[in-house]
């Protein structure tokens, strides 16, 4: 396990493979999300802390960016329009927004009907947003940091291996208050996470300055 | 759960024989693209016809086993979707779930729209274009005014009052599909709008699988470089198709596929 400098951080949580997190970041403060063993996806939605009805949106954050791809400078937008946090940092290189959650059911559909009782993201989503009041209606297509999967011009649209390595970490600053919500992905049946989950590590910091 | 080697390399092996299955031998019995006449309606099977001006939206029920027909008559016109299964309205189509099992972004005659249940939401079982974008989304307030210089009707808008009217709201409101909409993506991930791949009465056959709601929005796509917007009326026709049989090319066309029809026939078993 490799972990980069935690200096100056407010807060400091491993969390454990397959499992869920969510935490209010405020705005300035810094997210900072460790692969602490690599290859590991990490599925992450963003709501407003004041009003939950704004939400991350995958199509729009890729519409103002122009491309395809989350990668460092790219600003998360909302369903409004507003940008609710910036990628500040980045070691990896490539992380996936249109690849959307697992689930148990689209497993079922992928893999054959033996995986829908496996553990899925969306399980995850659905338990952490319960405790913000939130329901799987407010599930969207969420952020995959880490995750591997290019597009081709073609429209070939494939989960291959990640490109992180063990301690591999990339910066979210928040531009606004925001609940960011994780799910330590569960998937087993392709690359995404080596096809074995393992924890990851979620570092706070405040502004610099403050 | 930490797993084996032999579970992780037994994983990799299906994972490599699904991938190899659903981008090398999939794609070459995908059916041709409808002629542009090649689908006539008969006019007893219309059941519900609409014209949609530019900017506006238009709400539909459709039952399982009915079309709808979206006709871009111009050409120069794009009609985004979103929709919920009408018994349970937090079922609804799901982009990245239908890009993902199916290996593609490019979705033409013979593939399907998920929901995110697992279940087939809609079949496209005719479509003369094949040139539609599941990524890059409609058209907001932002983009709009970005792109015409001022406050003009849009997709998002579109879809809020439309969700609003059947006593949904924003927290409804999906990533959609826009027909008639050739995005193009370079080896660098950049979008771009592939000029020439639009004519004059394109259109898709959506085959409902389930009972659904649809919203169309007609507006223009926001990488649509046309200034000022050319778009123009669509026409949607709601029709009578056949049920998907046992033999149905979007059925058959993929190990997914079949699964994700076996799982939608069980609500109506």
């Amino acid at each position: 396990m490799s972990h980069p400098d935690t200096s100056g951080a407010v807060y400091i949580c491993d969390i454990p493979s397959e499992r869920p997190w969510s935490r209010v970041l405020e705005q300035g403060q810094t997210l900072r999300i460790i692969d602490s063993e690599g290859q590991q996806a990490v599925d992450a939605l963003l709501y407003g802390a004041e009003d939950k009805s704004e939400r991350y949106s995958s199509q729009d954050t890729l519409r103002v960016q122009g491309s395809a791809y989350i990668e460092l400078g790219t600003r998360l937008i909302s369903n409004k329009g507003r940008v609710m946090a910036r990628i500040t940092a980045d070691t990896c290189g490539r992380h996936d927004t249109s690849a959307g959650c697992c689930s148990c059911e689209s497993n079922a559909v992928r893999f054959g009907e033996a995986t829908k009782f496996q553990h899925a993201c969306r399980e995850n989503f659905i338990l952490e947003l319960s405790k913000h009041g939130l329901t799987k209606r407010d599930i969207v297509s969420n952020l995959n940091f880490f995750m591997n999967v290019p597009i081709d011009p073609s429209g070939k649209f494939t989960v291959v291996d990640g490109i992180s390595a063990p301690g591999n970490y990339v910066d979210v600053t928040a531009e606004m208050d925001v609940l960011f919500v994780i799910s330590n992905c569960p998937q087993v049946n392709n690359p995404c996470n080596g096809f074995n989950p393992t924890p990851i590590r979620v570092v706070v910091r405040d502004a610099p300055g403050l | 759960m930490s797993q084996t080697q032999q579970q992780i390399e037994a994983n990799r092996r299906r994972y490599e024989e699904l991938r190899a299955a659903g981008q090398e031998l999939t794609p070459k019995g995908l059916p041709e693209p409808t002629a542009l006449n090649g689908a006539p309606i008969s006019p007893d099977a219309v059941l519900q016809k609409e014209h949609v001006p530019p900017g506006w939206y238009t709400t539909m029920r459709l039952r399982r086993g009915e079309a709808l027909r979206i006709v871009d008559d111009t050409g120069r016109s794009s009609v985004s979707l979103i929709g919920w299964r009408e018994e349970d309205t937090s079922e609804r189509i799901n982009c990245a779930d239908t890009v993902k099992v199916q290996w593609s972004a490019a979705i033409g005659k013979g593939r399907v729209i998920l929901s995110d249940m697992g279940r087939v939401f809609v079949s496209l079982i005719e479509d003369s274009s094949g040139a539609h974008d599941l990524l890059v989304g409609g058209s907001t307030p932002a983009s709009a005014l970005a792109a015409f210089g001022t406050a003009t009707r849009n997709t998002q808008e579109n879809f809020l009052a439309a969700a609003s009217k059947l006593g949904l709201d924003v927290r409804d409101i999906s990533p959609c599909v826009t027909f008639f909409a050739p995005v193009s993506l370079d080896e660098a991930g950049r979008f771009g709008w592939r000029e020439g791949r639009k004519r004059p009465g394109d259109f898709v056959d959506l085959r409902a699988e389930m009972n659904i709601i649809i919203v169309a929005s007609n507006c223009p796509h926001p990488l649509d470089p046309a200034r000022p917007a050319a778009s123009a009326p669509v026409t949607l026709i709601k029709h009578r198709a056949a049920a998907a049989r046992v033999d149905d090319p979007c059925r058959t066309g993929s190990a997914e596929a079949a699964r994700a029809f076996v799982f939608t026939d069980r609500l109506f078993a």
